[in-house]
């Protein structure tokens, strides 16, 4: 099989809401033509496109056809979508890149997470038996994780804080972020509890947003990028969905992904953590060192525009390579409920 | 200096369905005790006993060996608090959401504690479930849990306490088989600036499509990217209210919410000077008498009618004009 590496990557403006439509080609638009610019690419010379969204998220059926408008896809193209985060797209892109399908693939995710009531939405995600009828509150979810490790010792409210601040203080670098600036933990703090143990800022920000991350097979990379992310490593997990049946405090299937996608030193890792404490708890199921600078974008909690926030994370770690900033990074993906589902993509410099 | 582009419409948009599911083996048992106000957790090989069961052991992978009663009282694991009880959630006022490790369980369930404050809350409280007066066979059967020794709300402390009652609904061996859980979302739902446009010119009864820059095609409504070129449409055109049909339907079969009554005739109607057709309808005449290529013109409601929706327009009916040849709309088909 052959290698596929990252050669561009953009994103939309991560913004509180937009007034576009939910199936996102307002989001869309200028970030392909961002994309193809920096790649010197064009609509023809992509191979296959996979797109990741929710229906549930835009409040309407097949949200995702609408927005193929984008793509131009006329002569008919060959295309596909997950109902997942985007780096669940860009999995399925790299397949058909290592299988010969594609030399070229864009993997695309967007979300309008202003359309509804996120926090409610997200309970359709939940078991449909046990766990939705009750209409859990996503933040009260992720609350029930945070006090397990409070009450263990495992982290604190301080830690969780300090989190935020660091997070706060890398976005500044990055113009698209969504929360950024200067803060210290003792004022995030004095803030109230949104979902007691959870302050504000535990918790990302609700976020419209898109990103778009291009792949190429081993020659055509070389050709267009003059350092490609080659991924050496693309891998992903899943924890059981009966949330009271898990150990919590610990992420079984991030370690496992990132056993599986070959760990070892990395420089840099895009977590995407949406919440304070699950930084801390990636921290530890990926082993990263002290001296890993982890995600310089600000992260998630920088803004986290939900089918589009783990795409983002890949290319803003594949970011770090193709500038020279570093020489192996990991981008980091999760999806449902209190780090259910994790995704580990591992690139190096070649 | 050009004015400020009005901002896209918007609305709000509800969606509401039922989830009907089947439940299998091991949850209908499940949901049938709770109807008897019974919880049973899934006892698997190793001995583990999982409340809620598990259908499958997520270790091990295989079905349980048999379902045991467990609490039903139980010990809060971890818990959050709700101060603001969102649409649909267990209860209408500030409560907990929890881990519950009902005693006999190895895993937890969650569910709301009812508590008043979080100053009630802690790690490690022993709380109890309060049964909805009407169980049957859902997990909002348990309307809550609430600190233990409380007097339940339900009164009748004996059923909390555990056990089969006979007395109550469903016990009288129906196995529960099927659920239902109500879903209702709400959204504001935008249109694009293009599809804006076109709905506000339509409530001055004018036809906004727009051209793409760069294929020069014309449509209408107007679109946020070219399906051809992927780029926003632009330049106004104003289009007439007479077409043809280019292909058509007729509905002979009756469905809920339908307006006109049936056999009726749905077309795709592509407007003269337009590159895309879409769909209304045409009446006006027998649906024997539709076919590809007749000239049909808007039939709009009374100004007065008038909103940005594209049911100003009532329907086409036919002018009577001489049909338009196929090679003239052989590339919209």
């Amino acid at each position: 099989m052959r290698d596929a590496a990252v050669i561009g990557f953009a994103e939309a403006p991560n913004v509180r809401s937009t007034d576009g439509t939910t199936n996102g080609v307002e989001m869309l638009v200028p970030i392909f033509r961002e994309v193809f610019e920096q790649t010197g690419l064009t609509k023809s010379d992509i191979g296959f496109w996979c797109s990741g969204s929710s229906d549930y998220l835009a409040g309407r059926a097949f949200s995702f056809v609408s927005a193929v408008d984008a793509i131009g896809a006329f002569p008919p193209v060959m295309e596909s979508h997950v109902e997942m985060d985007g780096a669940f797209a860009l999995y399925e892109a790299w397949v058909k890149v290592l299988t010969g399908e594609a030399d070229i693939a864009l993997a695309y995710g967007f979300g309008k997470s202003s359309a509804g009531d996120l926090r409610r939405v997200l309970a359709l995600q939940l078991d449909p038996y046990v766990m939705a009828p009750l209409w859990p509150d996503s933040v009260a979810l992720a609350a029930l994780q945070a006090r397990l490790g409070l009450d263990q010792g495992l982290w604190t409210e301080r830690g969780m804080a300090e989190v935020a601040v660091r997070s706060r203080a890398a976005a500044m670098s990055n113009s698209r972020a969504q929360l950024a600036g200067q803060v210290t933990a003792d004022e995030l703090l004095a803030g109230p509890f949104l979902a007691d143990p959870l302050r504000a800022h535990d918790c990302a920000p609700v976020t419209d947003g898109a990103a778009v991350v291009i792949i190429a097979a081993a020659d055509r990379a070389r050709e267009l990028c003059a350092r490609p992310a080659w991924i050496s490593g693309f891998e992903h997990r899943i924890d059981s969905g009966q949330l009271g049946a898990r150990d919590l405090t610990r992420s079984a299937s991030a370690a496992s992904a990132f056993a599986a996608a070959g760990p070892g030193a990395i420089d840099v890792a895009e977590l995407h953590a949406p919440f304070t404490h699950q930084e801390l708890i990636l921290r530890g199921a990926l082993g990263l060192a002290d001296e890993v600078r982890v995600s310089p974008s600000g992260g998630a909690l920088a803004g986290n525009p939900m089918f589009a926030a783990g795409l983002a994370r890949i290319g803003h770690a594949a970011r770090q390579i193709i500038s020279g900033a570093a020489g192996r990074v990991l981008g980091h993906a999760t999806s449902g409920p209190a780090l259910q589902q994790n995704l580990v993509c591992v690139m190096e410099a070649r | 200096m050009t004015a400020q582009p009005a901002a896209p419409l918007s609305a709000p948009l509800e969606i509401s369905f039922d989830y009907t599911r089947s439940l299998g083996p091991v949850l209908s048992q499940f949901m049938t005790g709770l109807a008897q106000r019974t919880i049973l957790g899934s006892r698997s090989a190793d001995g583990r006993v999982y409340a809620p069961p598990a259908e499958y052991d997520p270790v091990t992978f295989s079905p349980p060996a048999d379902l045991v009663p467990v609490g039903p009282a139980g010990t809060v694991l971890t818990w959050s608090w709700q101060p603001e009880p969102r649409e649909g959630q267990p209860l209408g006022r500030p409560f907990a959401w929890a881990l519950i490790r009902l005693d006999g369980a190895d895993t937890a369930m969650l569910h709301a504690v009812d508590a008043g404050s979080a100053s009630q809350m802690s790690t490690g409280m022993r709380v109890q479930p309060r049964w909805a007066a009407n169980p049957a066979g859902h997990i909002t059967d348990i309307e809550c849990f609430e600190p233990a020794g409380a007097e339940s709300a339900t009164g009748a402390s004996g059923r909390a306490a555990g056990g089969q009652d006979a007395a109550v609904p469903g016990a009288e061996n129906d196995a529960v088989t099927m659920m239902t859980t109500p879903v209702r979302l709400h959204y504001q739902h935008s249109a694009s600036a293009e599809e804006s446009r076109y709905l506000r010119a339509l409530r001055e009864g004018k036809l906004i499509g727009q051209r793409c820059p760069a294929c020069g095609k014309v449509y209408i409504p107007p679109r946020g990217a070219c399906p051809v070129d992927g780029v926003p449409t632009t330049t106004d055109v104003e289009l007439p209210d007479t077409g043809i049909v280019t292909t058509f339907c007729v509905v002979n079969v009756p469905f809920q919410g339908q307006r006109v009554p049936s056999p009726y005739v749905a077309a795709s109607v592509l407007l003269d000077g337009a590159d895309i057709a879409f769909q209304h309808l045409v009446l006006g005449c027998e649906p024997a008498e539709v076919r590809m290529g007749m000239r049909v013109r808007a039939v709009w409601k009374p100004p007065g009618e008038w909103g940005t929706t594209s049911e100003n327009i009532s329907h086409f009916e036919p002018t009577g004009e001489p049909d338009a040849p196929y090679d003239s709309y052989a590339r919209h088909l």
